[in-house]
């Protein structure tokens, strides 16, 4: 399968892409492609331009900020950031081998897998519960936004038309925080059919002092579920708190429904690994 | 569409080939290079027939623009071993019958040596787990995950006495 015909413009630099989006409606960034190509391929995206960002130096690599924090480049690949820092996350090291497989891991980035938004892609649920951030660039400048609210709809995110996705931002890793993902496969795409991300910080007496969980395959768009977290916070995470909490994680959300799972399991399976990511989080940091 | 050039190392060999912006790096591979060993089976970036390492990297390259390859050093399976002094991998894969019908074997291998190239001594699990984007429709995974071992076994073998 060969895509539509498109013409095609190497990036030389950051500020160079930024002026191609700008002055081009029909451009469309490139970095790994391994979400995009497939899309073009089957002609379900035509972009009449490509704008590859995928040698800039400058959005690549996995940094540690001044403050702790981790600044993980929008090319970083899902390889790259396997052998980073970032897999200090618990959260981060269970989810990264789900994805893909091996070549499609060595290509795809942390950046397209974010702003390519996937009703049901792994990293955007653990980048949801690590509360992490998203840093968006324009001609006009940067700014940085809470990955919670980034993503809005199916293969819709708050990146206007003539915006990059820079980096992702993760919070200084803590020695009083455990991590965890859990989910359905299903099993020849390796999709999740639900995935949950739990993160728990231990306060005072053992009590759960804060929590983050990040919910993807469920909704139209990977989403943090506040309601569990409300109900962890102030609890000592025994097995029943934790499935009291996990039986929050769906809601009165619209759940996908297709030939692999229907809205009732669904639901049922993201509960499921909802307790089973929040307990796996405790068990790490216990 | 006006035509890109593209300049690349393939198998060593400087190349260089003037191509539509859409042309995907495999069929570049095989129609203008032919370099044919490297095979298109599903062409939906899932089963892994046309594996080759983009600067030392596996990659599906009917998910690759050929533009994208610009500038990289690109390996195939006919960049890995010839008749008459193959690969170790292509070896245990003979010695394992590793392959029935073939199809699928090129990216097999290339993911293996990828593989390999990263982890000298992998176990079981660590090898089905790297070829799990590599589908082989013959006969199962039994003797191709043996060819992967009894292959990283004489690697090691021959690093050690090196």
């Amino acid at each position: 399968m060969i895509p539509a015909a498109f013409e095609y413009t190497r990036a030389s630099s950051l500020q160079d892409a930024l002026g191609i989006l700008a002055s081009d409606e029909g451009a469309k960034v490139i970095a790994g492609g391994q979400s995009l190509l497939p899309l073009m391929k089957l002609r379900l995206a035509q972009p009449a331009r490509l704008v590859d960002i995928g040698r800039l130096a400058e959005l690549r690599g996995v940094r540690r900020l001044d403050d702790g924090r981790l600044s993980v480049g929008a090319l970083t690949t899902y390889a790259e950031l396997a052998d980073s820092p970032a897999v200090r996350y618990g959260v981060v090291a269970d989810a990264l081998p789900g994805i893909g497989d091996v070549q499609v891991r060595n290509r795809g980035t942390v950046g397209g897998a974010v702003a390519h938004a996937d009703p049901a892609s792994d990293l955007p649920a653990a980048l949801l519960a690590l509360d992490a951030e998203v840093v968006v660039q324009s001609a006009a400048g940067s700014r940085t936004v809470p990955v919670d609210g980034f993503f809005q709809g199916a293969f819709t995110t708050a990146l206007a038309r003539d915006e990059i996705l820079a980096a992702v931002i993760l919070p200084a890793p803590r020695a009083d925080a455990g991590s965890a993902y859990a989910s359905l496969e299903q099993r020849a795409s390796g999709y999740p059919i639900a995935g949950v991300a739990a993160v728990v910080v231990l306060g005072a007496g053992g009590l759960i002092e804060w929590a983050g969980v990040g919910v993807t395959g469920v909704s139209d768009h990977p989403y943090r579920a506040r309601e569990v977290e409300a109900a962890l916070v102030g609890t000592t995470g025994s097995p029943e708190a934790v499935a009291a909490a996990a039986a929050l994680v769906v809601g009165d959300r619209e759940v996908n429904a297709d030939i692999h799972a229907g809205r009732e399991y669904r639901a049922a399976m993201a509960v499921v690994h909802a307790r089973r990511a929040i307990g796996a989080a405790l068990a790490r940091v216990r | 569409m006006a035509e890109l050039h593209v300049a690349l190392e393939v198998n060593g060999e400087h190349r260089e080939v003037d191509v539509e912006p859409r042309t995907l790096l495999v069929t570049m591979l095989r129609e203008d290079l032919e370099l044919t060993g490297t095979h298109v089976g599903c062409d939906t970036s899932q089963c892994g027939a046309c594996t080759v390492h983009v600067d030392g990297r596996a990659v599906k390259s009917c998910t690759v623009l050929a533009a994208q390859a610009d500038g990289t050093s690109v390996t195939t399976i006919e960049g890995l071993g010839q008749v008459g002094s193959l690969h170790p991998i292509q070896q245990a894969f003979w010695d394992k019958h590793g392959l029935q019908c073939g199809f699928c074997t090129p990216g097999m291998i290339m993911a293996a040596a990828d593989l390999v190239a990263r982890n000298p001594d992998p176990s079981e699990a660590e090898i089905r787990h790297a070829i799990a984007g590599n589908i082989c429709r013959c006969t199962g995974y039994h003797n191709i995950v043996a060819a992967v071992r009894e292959a990283a076994a004489v690697m090691r073998g021959a690093a050690a006495s090196a």
